[in-house]
């Protein structure tokens, strides 16, 4: 019993579950809400078995189809998987609730409910497939699917923008991934691996090596809409249905990311990076004080947070320059702790404008006059999710920041600290904006009633979001299983 | 210059080729058609990547590769033109119309 | 050693609070229950734990946080003087604004918020270390926004816009400072006499500036001069709003964290060695001059207060500042009895408003015939402000006297007497209209029973806390009495 339950099989069904179940829902359409329920329930305890075996058992590489690396595929078991797996099936069980809500069985979207399943499910468990790759070639293939099935879900509203922003988001995706995988031949040309810890102990660092780096970070960095390159994204997301809208800004937007923070720390630490790091770090800034202007300019709900989600990646991308020889630990930490909390509130966020969207007939701002009462639990989750982008403390972005703000410090990279600290009142200016309307006092007419699916999941991610930082102990420990980093995460600054 | 050499050099001017036309041109089976090209140079220099030196077999792991990213690219190019023939029944336009305030109401 | 009665003392405000945002507009009777129930256990829990901290038994819990960081809750004798502070006028407060929002809409938002208000300003008093400190301190700030912006109106709403920009602000330099100081002087647990004495000589600057950040940042929730105008912006709120901005948390909170900072963080001793407390007695000096002349020219009645707030809550800083041990206690005693004068007048004012719709000072001619209970105990906060002997202000300012003299500053004397004079030039016309003026219109007859001025909830609040100036003046001493505990704050922070 205790071998079926501690075994390492775990890593294999969270991909294995969602690609079935979604062939399954995309034959049965009629079961298809009920098949994606019963996977997103299945998911959180996979997860947290998969965490349960890795932390009792002795880790041995489990690989594909019992082929020997290098040849076979293997799986990666380290932290970073595990935390992204569980906080990819939580996102996605509250995602999943809300659909549910938002994509009633009856009705005049019902043939949108119709392929939102299938393409949910197929999208989940190629992020599940994506987050255990260990290797640049199956890490290019998993990132594939996740865009194709993401398009594929931004096309689902079926109007000529949301077609238009799908097509540009592909050209986009392909774009990107294939710079990526013209780094990954030249690599395979001079070290004939793909396999990232084989190719991190015997990469020399080249001038070859180096346009390899330059195209497979420049590759991810399009598809982690990092400014400049950020153009696609506020478009697709915000034309999406809610629910694809969360799921993007929540979880496909760190797919890429997870991939760059694995390639940099793991295979690139051999090679000259400042440059590189100081570029990402440049453009990081420029994109969080950018995007949390333009953020504050929209008019739309759904576009404030869609630019808000470009603010944050900025945040993101700082890790590449904070993190230098004593502080990777701090640097890293710091990005993965802001991953998870992000993913929870942008989530919750875009939920909560679906359901505004849903009940207020658009989603303008100020249709949100005088909402403080009637539909005051939205403006709660609303606000709550927002203490993760805004940092305020005790959620998982607090910490984040401190990290940051730690490491600029022992590093003495100090340009930094006035991006973070005017990133922090910046998001607290758009946010304030939503909830001056919130609270106007209005007479108006009543509201439809909210399904309760889409009041409460929302409601239990905003919660987890605010006090992400209160139970952040756990998960940065179990991150930290077999990171490429070690070492203390606060560090001590000299004079 | 070596045949490897060739393959990954023309690899590389092929992804260069396709990736100007997919910035430049408008229309969108061109932009379609320009991403296969990037793709097919992407392709050439795995193939070089591949090659052992003359006389022994070339490394079958990157043609595998190459095959899968050659199934990879099928599905997008499917989806490409499934959703372009979409815009183009609704809109009858070819190209990706900028229409930045265009209505989620 | 972790004690529970901690998490009890901050969930005995935090769980009433949450449930009641989910309740009905209508469920009067269970918001009401719910509200007073957690207010008086927690007045029960601090009960349970006043005899043991008298006796140096400081309760402690901690949990950690990421790695190598702890969430780190502990009771010690400030603690206790700020808990007790804030548990007691919340209870007040609670029953206050049950009166006073009898009918309003919002009434479950606005409970809800307020006591996540209390729950965070309990952390703040609980806090064992800086991260807990800012965490609770930034909770604050966002708890009290939708109580600041609560009546919806336009006016409330810029009020509420002023006051997030100065407090986010205020927050964001207090998280850098925070970090900076963590990273040279590692963790921050707070330790009578300071933890980073023993640092390098060679980071005496960076300690000297990140002392200055805090101070700032602290300074603007505890309204120092340039740092001050949310505060009498922000009088558009509620009068229970007021009251709890001004005498239960957040200007409070301000003051505390100062206090925390250069006595548990720099010690008193180190931040006189490094000069840094002189400049801070000047900003505060600057502080109760500028607030009292600006309180002379308000007609508004809540703006009068909110300046005299500005004023009055720098005494505290004066007596931290000048590093005597009689003039801290003559400053934290200040914490205390200006909470208590300063709510009785926000009471009556509210009750002037409520009652008889009264907001301007010319509007008062004659009043105290009219609400001759709600003036009387108008009378009392007003004269204690003054620091007319035996009242609770007088003791504060006497102890401030004492320990300039001792401290070698006797020029902060003549800003104590300027200032009195000052206070008497803003209260007496006030109090002289009330007392003495004919009353120049007619007002509606009381309708309660027995001809009563209003209703008991809005009527026994200030006559509690009046009751309490007058009682903790003359029983200065009073096992329990805030004297008794900031002189056992004193002793045992310089050692004595």
């Amino acid at each position: 019993m205790t071998e079926i339950l501690l075994g390492q099989h775990w890593f294999f069904w969270m991909t294995l579950v969602p690609l079935g179940a979604a062939v399954v829902a995309f034959l049965i359409p009629q079961q298809a809400r009920w098949i994606g329920l019963a996977t997103a329930l299945l998911l959180p305890f996979f997860a947290l078995a998969a965490i349960a075996a890795t932390l009792t058992a002795e880790v041995q590489p489990i690989t594909g189809g019992g082929w020997p690396t290098p040849l076979g595929i293997e799986l990666r078991r380290d932290g970073l998987a595990l935390v992204m797996l569980t906080v990819t099936a939580v996102v996605g069980f509250i995602i999943s609730c809300y659909a549910l809500g938002y994509f009633p069985a009856r009705g005049h979207h019902s043939s949108r409910a119709r392929y939102f399943w299938p393409l949910w499910l197929f999208l989940w468990g190629s992020c599940n497939a994506l987050f255990v790759s260990g290797d640049l070639f199956n890490l290019y293939v998993t990132l594939e699917l996740v865009t194709l099935a993401s398009v594929s879900l931004i096309a689902l509203e079926g109007g000529k923008a949301a077609l238009t922003a799908a097509l540009r988001y592909l050209f986009i995706g392909l774009f990107g991934s294939l710079a990526y995988l013209l780094g990954v031949g030249i690599f395979y040309g001079a070290y004939a691996t793909v396999d990232l810890a084989l190719l991190g102990d015997i990469i020399t660092g080249t001038s070859l090596d180096h346009a390899a780096m330059a195209l497979m970070v420049a590759g991810l960095v399009l598809k982690s809409a990092l400014f400049p390159l950020h153009f696609w994204l506020p478009q697709a997301h915000a034309m999406a249905p809610a629910p694809v809208s969360a799921v993007l800004s929540a979880l496909v937007i760190k797919c890429s990311y997870v991939i760059l923070l694995r390639l940099w720390f793991e295979v690139f630490v051999s090679l000259d990076t400042v440059a590189v790091g100081h570029l990402l770090g440049l453009l990081g800034s420029v994109a969080i004080i950018w995007g949390s202007l333009l953020a504050l300019r929209q008019e739309r709900l759904k576009l404030l947070i869609a630019y808000s989600t470009v603010a944050q990646i900025g945040y993101l991308f700082l890790v590449f320059p904070l993190a230098r020889n004593e502080t990777m630990a701090t640097a890293w930490v710091g990005g993965v702790l802001l991953m998870m909390t992000h993913a929870c509130g942008k989530a919750a966020m875009f939920m909560v404008a679906g359901t505004i969207h849903h009940t207020a007939g658009s989603d303008r701002i100020s249709r949100l006059a005088g909402a403080g009462g009637p539909i005051g639990v939205l403006v709660v989750v609303f606000t709550l999710a927002a203490t993760t982008i805004i940092g305020l403390p005790p959620s998982g972005g607090f910490f984040s920041k401190w990290l940051f703000i730690n490491a600029a410090l022992v590093t003495g990279q100090w340009w930094y600290l006035p991006i973070i600290l005017s990133g922090t009142l910046l998001a607290a200016g758009y946010v304030a904006k939503v909830l001056g309307w919130a609270f106007l006092d209005v007479k108006r007419s009543s509201y439809p009633v909210i399904p309760w699916v889409m009041k409460w999941p929302p409601l239990v991610l905003s919660v987890i979001a605010l006090l992400f930082g209160l139970i952040a102990y756990e998960p940065v420990q179990i991150a930290l299983l077999g990171a490429p980093v070690s070492g203390p995460i606060f560090m001590e600054a000299g004079p | 210059m070596t045949a490897p050499i060739l393959y990954a050099g023309c690899g590389i001017i092929l992804f260069s080729i396709g990736l100007h036309a997919l910035l430049v041109r408008r229309h969108l089976l061109r932009k379609i058609l320009a991403a296969n090209i990037m793709g097919s140079g992407v392709f050439m220099l795995f193939i070089a990547a591949g090659a052992r030196g003359e006389g022994t077999a070339a490394d079958p792991v990157p043609q595998v590769m190459v095959l899968t990213g050659i199934v990879v690219s099928l599905c997008f190019t499917a989806v490409a033109i499934a959703l372009a023939v979409r815009i183009h029944n609704l809109t009858d336009c070819t190209t990706l119309a900028v229409d930045e305030e265009s209505s989620i109401d | 050693m972790n004690d529970l009665i901690l998490l009890a003392i901050l969930s005995s405000s935090l769980l009433p609070g949450l449930i009641i945002f989910t309740l009905a507009e209508e469920s009067v009777r269970l918001r009401t229950t719910l509200n007073l129930t957690g207010a008086l256990f927690k007045l029960l829990f601090i009960a349970l734990l006043f005899f043991r901290v008298a006796e140096r038994e400081y309760a402690e819990l901690r949990l950690p946080l990421l790695a190598d960081m702890e969430l780190v809750l502990r009771a010690d004798a400030l603690s206790m003087l700020f808990l007790t502070l804030s548990a007691f006028l919340w209870l007040l407060t609670t029953i206050y604004a049950i009166g006073y929002l009898e009918n309003s809409p919002h009434r479950s938002r606005f409970f809800g918020f307020f006591s996540l208000c209390v729950s965070a300003t309990t952390g703040i008093a609980l806090a064992g270390d800086m991260i807990t400190f800012v965490i609770f301190y930034e909770a604050l700030t966002i708890s009290t926004y939708p109580l600041v912006v609560h009546r919806g109106t336009p006016a409330a709403l810029h009020a509420g816009r002023i006051y997030l920009a100065y407090t986010l602000l205020g927050g964001v330099v207090l998280f850098f400072a925070a970090v900076w100081l963590r990273a040279i002087a590692g963790p921050l647990e707070f330790t009578p006499g300071g933890v980073i004495s023993g640092l390098d000589p060679s980071l005496y600057g960076s300690l000297t500036i990140i002392f200055a950040l805090l101070v700032l940042s602290l300074g603007v929730k505890a309204a120092l001069v340039p740092l001050h105008s949310w505060l009498p912006t922000a009088m558009v709120a509620p009068a229970p709003v007021s009251a709890l901005l001004h005498a239960v948390a957040v200007v409070k909170a301000g003051a505390f964290g100062i206090v925390r900072v250069v006595h548990d963080i720099y010690g008193i001793g180190f931040s006189a060695d490094l000069n840094l407390l002189f400049p801070l007695s000047v900003m505060a000096a600057i502080t109760v001059l500028y607030g009292s002349i600006r309180a002379l020219a308000q007609n508004d009645l809540k703006r009068r207060l909110a300046f005299s707030t500005v004023s009055q809550v720098s005494y505290i800083l004066m007596g931290i500042a000048l590093a005597s041990p009689l003039a801290t206690i003559g400053g934290l005693v200040h914490l205390v009895h200006q909470g208590l004068m300063k709510i009785t007048l926000f009471f009556c004012a509210g009750n002037l408003a409520e009652t008889l719709g009264i907001h301007k000072i010319d509007e008062m001619d004659g009043v105290g015939r009219r609400m001759p209970w709600t003036m009387t105990a108008f009378t009392v906060g007003a004269l204690g402000m003054i620091g007319v002997p035996p009242l609770v202000g007088f003791i504060s300012k006497w102890y401030l006297g004492l320990g300039s003299l001792a401290a070698g500053q006797p020029w902060i004397i003549i800003i104590l007497i300027a200032s009195t004079l000052l206070n008497a030039c803003y209260f007496l016309p006030v109090l002289h209209r009330i007392w003495f003026n004919k009353e120049q219109q007619q007002w509606s007859k009381s309708t309660l029973a027995g001809g009563r001025e209003t209703i008991w909830p809005l009527l026994a609040p200030p006559l509690i806390t009046a009751a309490l100036v007058i009682f903790f003046g003359i029983f200065a001493y009073l096992f329990g009495s805030p004297l008794y505990w900031v002189e056992l704050i004193t002793t045992r922070e310089y050692g004595l």
